[in-house]
């Protein structure tokens, strides 16, 4: 009799926490289509790019872009569930089939494209690693960093930056590694550190969001590293790594025939055949991706084109104000270049 | 055997022989190959799930990486260490790092959790009172709540570098952790060690001919001074005749704090000031449960004998009271050294914190995770191969 | 009552009329006394030190109530109001605001079931019943998607429901699975004990958070493509393992004091291994090992608060999320302060009645 109860509390207890299994990995595009929502893996609270706001609604940069595929295969912006990932947790999350698409400010490296089971789609974001300093520190340029302390969160190739960036330097920094975000911002906002180092937008979405009195620090002004940041997703699904990586070209391919989302019904009726095209007015450029042909039709209505979703989270009408740089589209001497759809 | 002797024995069984399947012994070995093939074939599956989802994610296996460059830096070392050395080498710097703070956390819980531990006993009841408020409160807070308590508090209720605490010449305290002097490497330190080496040597020689004497005799020779003479009036005198240097490293300010000297990280003093003081709560109850299993017939008896205080608590009470202490003591020397990988959270590069950035760089989950395991296993099984042999040494004490 | 105790502790400073005899009792006396009555004098310094001002900071300056952090940042006390502000998120992790009567209710029950648990009188096979509609009302209540609730998942989870969760499932199911470990390492089959001890060796010679990584990074490695297991079952997974080992250790222990008449007793009356062991050995040794048990209970609830480590919404982590808002900082020492009394209270109840029932146990098994 207890056996049968101890059974049944362990039977209740598996269905209390959802063991599931699903499909196998060949189909995650099918298996997304037939589970009706995207599973998004997202930074637990990067303002700008991924944070809960005060709804608890996630937004940010990193977010739309999930955002943009569940409209994309589902015509739906909220199909799309996510879960906030740790530096650490990232690519197990990805790979053991937790999330199906990882949109986590990750760097494209060749090692993690190459060894960690993954994917990388595009790039969403380009940026460079750089170091923040108390303004009561007076100095000017990372290189007069020589014996510090910095703060730095572990898993990620900011620490391996910040290595090689010492070592060509010759300054002998002295590293605080963190294992977690909220401990690093928090040990150096105490003091523990004399300058912070992740990627440029980091810091700036961390000095707007984190510093106590975001004036008393400064952004110095090199940057040590180029650090390409995308989507990635698991290996064995080459038409879900396709989509991914078309729902990028397409927001860029968007900005780059000025498509928007005020203007994007009125842009319908345009004569230009590539904007008919994109717009899936006329061909089948979506059915090719196997989705509906006004899928950027639907991304831009309902999240905007690259630019649009680049202003309304770290633009320079946000508390990170970040320029386009070298994020600007190629037309304007940026990096962002959509591969033509046609 | 023919056969048709043995289709009948077994067609028809006599009634003493159970079947097979209810002979006991039958019956364990099926139980052990049903156990084995249980266990074979949750190993199997496993190992193939794994190799296949390796495979299948292009995730690269074995433990090759070791001898590859580790390109990352880490914080404080006890041996030299770089961003270029091997995998291998930041492990290593991670095993020591954990060997320090366990070694020292060790000790100063065994102190604490004595001095803790009589002073519940004590007849003073307000010693007795606060010593048992500071154990009911520390032994039931999560010891990693009480280390991010600590860590917190120490970098940022301490001050800046600029205006670091003088804690004596040279020693100085701050957000930056502990610094204090260092003495020159001179050649008179190696010299020293060895001095103190013969000087334990003769300590013990002279404490073996003192008990000899004692035992032939009856004549008390005291040896505690004599001893400590050996031990620590040997190295002293090499180091007199060595020129007796006493050029120190003193720590001294630059653009970004202190250079120079040896220091304590605030990871490391937060780590085992936690470790210590959540240990030695538990270490004393064991002393305490250990001088009360002494029953009080023990004192009254050395008392009888006209023993001095001291020597009833040397000679009767101490040698009973360690034979209770020293079994669980050891388990909570094993609870120190695996509590120190709690370190990964507040950013102290112990072992499992290097296993842990190792992992994120390399992706090669399996072979770190079974490095941190190994480790600590070996460790553990280390530390309880010895504390065995100790508690059989004491207990042959009795007769 | 402290100067009681210095009048008491000075009185044998006067040496009685006595003989030489009683010369060196007196001596051994005063010089006890002089140190006890210095440590008391030295005891009262640091307690005239400390407790005011700890009073001061935590009641008559603190700031109590709902107040702005620049309300906070004017007095020297301590920032109550920061509590008050975030005790949503410390205490309920990211579970949506509106539903939060849920995790309330779901912590009721538990705590309910919990406090029949320790009456001795219900310990009855009734209370297995209880104790799976107790653990499937948690869920009901967390989960939710039937009768009305709106679904919550368990990424959302978080705080005290998910620290309670953890610990009590944990002993729940590490219970069976220690019996067997320790009836296995007791065993006269080699096999059986040889793959006890090696499991409760290897769990027991490992830190915590090793099994936890384990679960978390090499876990969905083991299992075949496609299969995934949510981020809490994995953490529960690791402290199962770990709990089951630590308890099949205090379980051995009172299956050894178990005398072995009683045993063979049983096999006279003609009753198998298991019967045997049902109803004649375990019942005595579960009932001996119990106080232990708790014990081991305490310990875990204490470690759950590790799965901060991979990124658990705990209640430690949902505190720590709460400390890292940039406005209320520096009010950390009250964040840690109030789950420090949580944890406190919850551990200094079973610590005390694990006592008590080691007392009642002792005294019932002496009559």
């Amino acid at each position: 009799m207890r056996q049968r109860f101890v059974m049944g509390a362990v039977a209740a207890v598996l269905g209390v926490f959802g063991l599931t299994g699903s499909a196998s990995a060949g189909a995650t595009l099918n298996a997304i289509k037939q589970k009706g929502f995207v599973q998004c893996g997202v930074n637990t609270a990067l303002a700008g790019f991924s944070a809960p706001d005060s709804q608890g609604n996630w937004t940010g940069l990193d977010v739309d872009i999930c955002r943009a595929i569940a409209v994309a295969l589902f015509n739906d912006a909220n199909a799309v569930k996510f879960t906030p990932l740790n530096a650490q947790q990232r690519f197990t999350a990805l790979t053991s089939g937790e999330v199906d698409v990882l949109s986590r400010n990750t760097t494209w490296t060749l090692t993690r494209d190459a060894s960690l089971g993954m994917m990388f789609t595009g790039v969403t974001y380009y940026d460079g690693q750089g170091f923040m300093v108390p303004k009561s520190l007076k100095i000017k340029s990372a290189k007069e960093l020589k014996g510090a302390t910095v703060c730095v969160q572990t898993g990620t190739t900011t620490e391996l930056n910040l290595a090689d960036f010492s070592r060509a330097n010759k300054l002998n920094i002295k590293p605080v590694v963190f294992e977690q975000l909220e401990e690093s911002k928090v040990a150096f906002f105490g003091g523990r550190c004399k300058a912070y180092t992740t990627d440029a937008s980091g810091l700036a979405s961390i000095r707007s969001k984190d510093a106590p009195k975001p004036d008393d620090y400064v952004i110095l002004p090199e940057l040590i590293s180029k650090e390409p940041l995308g989507p990635s997703v698991r290996r064995g699904d080459e038409e879900w790594f396709t989509l991914v990586k078309w729902v990028v070209f397409g927001l860029l391919e968007a900005e780059d025939l000025g498509i928007t989302s005020q203007n994007v019904d009125q842009m319908k009726s345009s004569t230009d055949p590539s904007v008919q095209r994109v717009l899936g007015v006329t061909g089948d450029m979506g059915q090719k991706l196997g989705v509906d042909n006004a899928w950027v039709y639907n991304m831009v209505k309902h999240v905007g084109n690259y630019a649009e979703i680049f202003e309304r989270n770290v633009g320079q009408k946000t508390p990170l104000r970040l320029a386009r740089g070298l994020n600007a589209s190629w037309k304007n001497g940026g990096l962002m270049y959509g591969m033509p759809i046609r | 055997m023919s056969d048709p002797r043995h289709q009948e024995r077994g067609s028809a069984p006599r009634p003493s022989r159970p079947a097979p399947w209810n002979d006991p012994r039958v019956r364990a070995i099926i139980y052990q190959l049903l156990l084995i093939a249980g266990v074979v074939a949750l190993g199997a599956y496993l190992v193939s799930n794994t190799l296949a989802n390796l495979e299948q994610r292009h995730i690269r296996t074995g433990y090759g990486f070791f001898g590859e460059e580790a390109g990352f830096f880490i914080g404080e070392t006890l041996i030299p260490y770089d961003a270029a050395d091997s995998y291998g080498h930041a492990f290593l710097v991670g095993l020591l790092n954990t060997v320090r703070v366990a070694v020292v956390g060790v000790v100063l819980a065994t102190v604490l959790g004595a001095i803790v531990g009589i002073a519940r006993l004590s007849k003073n009841w307000l010693i007795a009172r606060l010593a048992s408020v500071y154990v009911e409160m520390l032994r039931n807070l999560p010891l990693l709540l009480q280390l991010f308590f600590w860590y917190a508090t120490l970098t940022n209720l301490l001050p800046d570098q600029q205006d670091a605490i003088g804690l004596g010449p040279g020693i100085y305290l701050d957000k930056e952790g502990l610094r204090y002097p260092l003495p020159e490497p001179d050649p008179a330190f190696p010299r020293m060690i060895l001095a103190a080496a013969i000087g334990l040597i003769a300590a013990w020689l002279f404490a073996r001919w003192a008990r000899a004497r004692q035992m032939r005799t009856g004549a008390i020779v005291p040896v505690l001074w004599p001893a400590l003479g050996f031990v620590i009036g040997l190295p002293l005198a090499a180091w007199a005749l060595s020129g007796a240097p006493s050029a120190f490293d003193m720590p001294h300010m630059e653009q970004f704090g202190f250079e120079g000297g040896a220091s304590m990280s605030p990871e490391f003093l937060a780590l085992l000031f936690g470790l210590v003081t959540y240990t030695a709560t538990f270490i004393a109850e064991i002393v305490r449960a250990g001088i009360l299993a002494v029953s009080w017939g023990q004192t009254e008896a050395a008392s009888a004998l006209g023993l001095r205080r001291i020597l009833a608590l040397r000679l009767v009470l101490l040698p009973q009271a360690l034979r209770v202490i020293v079994p669980p003591l050891t388990s909570q020397y094993l609870n120190i050294v695996k509590n120190s990988s709690l370190a990964v959270a507040i950013g102290y590069p112990d072992l499992v914190s290097i296993a842990n950035t190792t992992l994120n760089q390399t992706g090669q989950a399996i072979e770190c995770i079974s490095i941190i395991m190994a480790v600590y296993l070996s460790v553990s099984l280390a530390i309880a191969g010895f504390m065995n042999w100790y508690n059989r040494r004491i207990a042959l004490v009795e007769r | 009552m402290v100067e009681r105790v210095d009048t008491t502790l000075r009185m044998p400073d006067r040496p009685p009329p006595m003989g030489g005899g009683a010369l060196g009792w007196v001596r051994a006396n005063l010089f006890s006394s002089f140190w006890n009555g210095a440590l008391t004098l030295a005891a009262l310094a640091v307690l005239l030190a400390a407790v005011p001002p700890v009073f001061d900071w935590a009641i008559l300056s603190a700031v109590w109530g709902q107040a702005a952090p620049e309300v906070c940042k004017a007095t020297h006390g301590a920032c109550w109001a920061f509590i008050r502000e975030k005790y949503h998120l410390i205490l309920f992790g990211r579970y949506p605001i509106a539903e939060q009567w849920r995790p309330i209710m779901a912590i009721a029950v538990l705590i309910a079931t919990v406090a029949l648990s320790c009456n001795r009188r219900f310990w009855r096979a009734w209370l297995g019943a209880v104790w799976l509609g107790g653990l499937a009302a948690f869920g009901l209540l967390m989960w939710g998607g039937i009768l009305g609730l709106a679904p919550v998942e368990t990424n959302l989870w978080g705080g005290l429901p998910l620290t309670l969760i953890l610990a009590i499932v944990g002993i729940v199911v590490a219970f069976p699975v220690s019996i067997l470990l320790a009836l296995g390492r007791r065993s006269h089959m080699p096999v059986i004990r040889a793959v006890s001890v090696a499991y409760i060796e290897l769990i027991r010679g490992v830190p915590l958070i090793s099994l936890l990584f384990m679960a978390s990074f090499m876990l969905p490695l083991f299992l075949p493509t496609g299969m995934k297991i949510n981020a809490l079952l994995r953490a529960q997974v690791a402290i199962i393992m770990f709990t089951s080992a630590y308890l099949a250790e205090v379980i051995r222990g009172g299956l050894q004091a178990i005398p072995k008449g009683q045993v063979e007793a049983a096999e006279a009356l003609g009753l198998g291994y298991w019967q045997s062991m049902r109803k004649i050995v375990l019942p005595q040794a579960i009932r001996a090992v119990i106080p232990p048990i708790v014990n081991t209970f305490i310990g875990m609830f204490k470690d759950t608060s590790l799965v901060a480590i991979v990124s658990l919404t705990d209640l430690l982590l949902a505190t720590k999320q709460a400390i890292s808002d940039p406005n209320w900082r520096a009010y950390f020492v009250e964040g840690y302060v109030f789950i420090a009394a949580i944890y406190f209270c919850f551990c200094f109840f079973m610590s005390k009645y694990s006592q008590h029932l080691e007392h009642e146990l002792r005294t019932g098994a002496q009559r």
